[in-house]
């Protein structure tokens, strides 16, 4: 008897402190919500509403109406999917010698790749700029998705996936005349399919969420991505507070629907790059 | 004979045409800058003049700047994050590894504020920051302050303000790390030690630490050069702001090469983190593997 009263005691602290912690984490999200939901009830005043009040969607309209929320939705869209698309493709082209085939130098590759992660990257945005405006890219979702199509953990986490397809395939395929090209599209790569998913979904929340440097090189508030444009909607004087959480609930749901479907992804993609 | 150097050529050739745009890439975004961006600190470009070499002046011109030292500083009180960082995350990641019903949901909860855009981060923390807002509002119902406090807008507390915000998106990131690590470690090894007599404490002690020690190096480092390059949250929450006193370094550095578009400056800036970076990561692992190795 005492002992199941000792694990129902602590059954409810642990519960306690997971729920006390939880709302710590997603407090600030629900407080967004009620302000921007709501058109009537306190703002900045004691105490403050934790609960909605006289819920529309008014506020809503109203961020459509203010900025263009649906140019930056398309914008972000846009960044998200070219930065998945050839990230996918030039970073899986390049794990792809590096784990299956002998060539010379494989190893200083295999170096320079390994030495951008302790490369100062401080420095990126800076010069990146330079270099856009030279070659003319600046205000150019080229110029948004380029510096960020190859990174050193993606290559490793795709040339991990092909080290483990079995070498047999490979050969089979060679002896029935496939050249390279042939074995890398059309078996070795759909074989990896699991790994580009998580490869691509860290990716996808990452360009979706980054806002620096598309704020530096495009100019146009106008063509922003939302990250970058929300932001520019608090700068603008007039918007109200809930017009702006408002934004901000625009902003923030599509990653976070995403990441409820996906969260598998987010809890083992990391396994492959802690090795 | 002549065969084989023709195919391994080719061969050569078909690798290396495989690997040519990520090459290409990695070049132009990753080491052009960092190369060029070397040079450039010791120079005094601009985008619309000729070019000139000034040797150290855009150093020396650094550590004579009160901004940038007091960047500096800030820079390094936020090193006080980490192992507020550190030991959190441990600890969340051992009570998330308990298999309770919905943990699962717990595990995303905290998982929510990494995915969460910093723009969108700065926002809501800037509401709940507020002199009249909630955090205040619940810190005066348990009596832990006497009157509201302006976070954001006292230069002593506002970096502060900041280094909590940092450390709230860092802890859910930490905790998946640990968690993975705690999953590898073998079950077999916790159940052996229960059939010697183990208590909880010492199983955490003798069996958990030990094995989580690689991943407690490796997050801690990751964890001390994020915490010597903020400066995202500072754009987001503060912009250097009350009177200069949430300035960091890195801060310093983006504020002086594209919002005053004095790029030397802040290139020489963004060098002098870069380095101390790189001196502590290499101090890090010396000092730390050969004891991980025993």
């Amino acid at each position: 008897m005492s002992a199941q009263i000792n694990t129902l005691l602590k059954k409810t602290g642990q519960y306690s402190l997971l729920c006390l912690i939880a709302i710590v984490c997603i407090f600030p999200f629900w407080w967004t919500l009620v302000v921007a939901m709501s058109t009537e009830g306190n703002l900045f005043e004691f105490p403050p509403t934790f609960w909605p009040h006289g819920v529309s969607l008014a506020n809503f309209s109203e961020a459509f109406r203010v900025i263009p929320i649906l140019a930056f939705f398309k914008n972000s869209l846009l960044i998200t999917l070219a930065t998945v698309a050839g990230k996918l493709l030039v970073c899986s082209l390049a794990a792809y010698p590096l784990s299956r085939m002998q060539f010379s130098g494989s190893k200083l590759v295999m170096g320079v790749i390994l030495a951008t992660m302790i490369l100062p990257s401080e420095v990126n945005f800076l010069v990146n700029f330079i270099t856009m405006t030279k070659i003319g890219l600046v205000n150019t979702y080229t110029a948004v998705v380029l510096p960020n199509v190859v990174t050193a953990v993606s290559v490793l986490l795709l040339k991990q996936a092909f080290d483990e397809v079995p070498q047999d395939l490979l050969d089979a395929a060679r002896v029935d005349g496939a050249n390279e090209w042939t074995i890398f599209y059309r078996i070795v790569l759909p074989l990896i399919t699991p790994w580009l998913a998580t490869v691509g979904i860290l990716t996808a929340v990452e360009a979706w969420n980054e806002y620096i440097w598309p704020s530096i090189v495009i100019s146009k508030p106008e063509d922003f991505p939302l990250s970058a444009g929300v932001l520019y909607l608090r700068g603008t004087y007039g918007s109200s507070t809930r017009v702006i959480a408002a934004g901000t609930i625009l902003t923030v749901a599509p990653i976070l629907i995403a990441f409820l479907f996906t969260q598998r992804f987010f809890m083992r993609g990391m396994d492959g790059a802690v090795k | 004979m002549k065969a084989t150097t023709y195919t391994a050529k080719k061969r050569n050739l078909l690798a290396y045409a495989f690997l040519a745009p990520a090459l290409l890439l990695l070049l132009m975004f990753s080491f052009w800058p960092v190369m060029y961006g070397s040079y450039l600190s010791f120079t005094d470009f601009s985008l619309i003049r000729e070019v000139h070499w000034v040797g150290l002046a855009n150093y020396r011109a650094l550590f004579a700047n009160d901004m940038f030292m007091t960047g500096l500083k800030n820079s390094l009180l936020f090193l006080l994050v980490v192992p507020f960082t550190q030991l959190g995350a441990i600890s969340l990641a051992v009570l998330v590894n308990n298999q309770l019903p919905g943990i699962r949901w717990f595990r995303a909860a905290y998982y929510v504020p990494v995915v969460t855009t910093v723009s969108v981060v700065g926002i809501m923390w800037g509401f709940m920051f507020h002199e009249q807002g909630t955090l205040n509002y619940v810190l005066l119902q348990l009596h832990l302050i006497t009157a509201p406090l302006g976070w954001l807008s006292d230069d002593v507390l506002a970096l502060f303000a900041v280094m909590f915000v940092s450390f709230w998106r860092g802890l859910g990131w930490y905790m998946v790390m640990y968690l993975a690590a705690l999953q590898s470690i073998p079950g077999e090894m916790q159940e052996a030690a229960i059939l010697d007599g183990a208590n909880r404490w010492q199983r955490f002690w003798r069996i958990t630490v030990p094995m989580l020690k690689p991943t407690i190096l490796i997050c801690s480092i990751m964890s001390v050069l994020a915490a010597l390059k903020a400066y995202q949250e500072v754009d987001v929450l503060t912009q250097g702001g009350p009177m200069n006193s949430t300035f960091t370094a890195l801060y310093y550095a983006y504020d002086q090469g594209l919002k005053h578009l004095k790029l030397p400056r802040g290139l020489a800036a963004s060098f002098v983190v870069s380095l101390c970076c790189m001196a502590i990561a290499f101090v890090c692992l010396r000092k730390l593997k050969p004891e991980h190795r025993e």
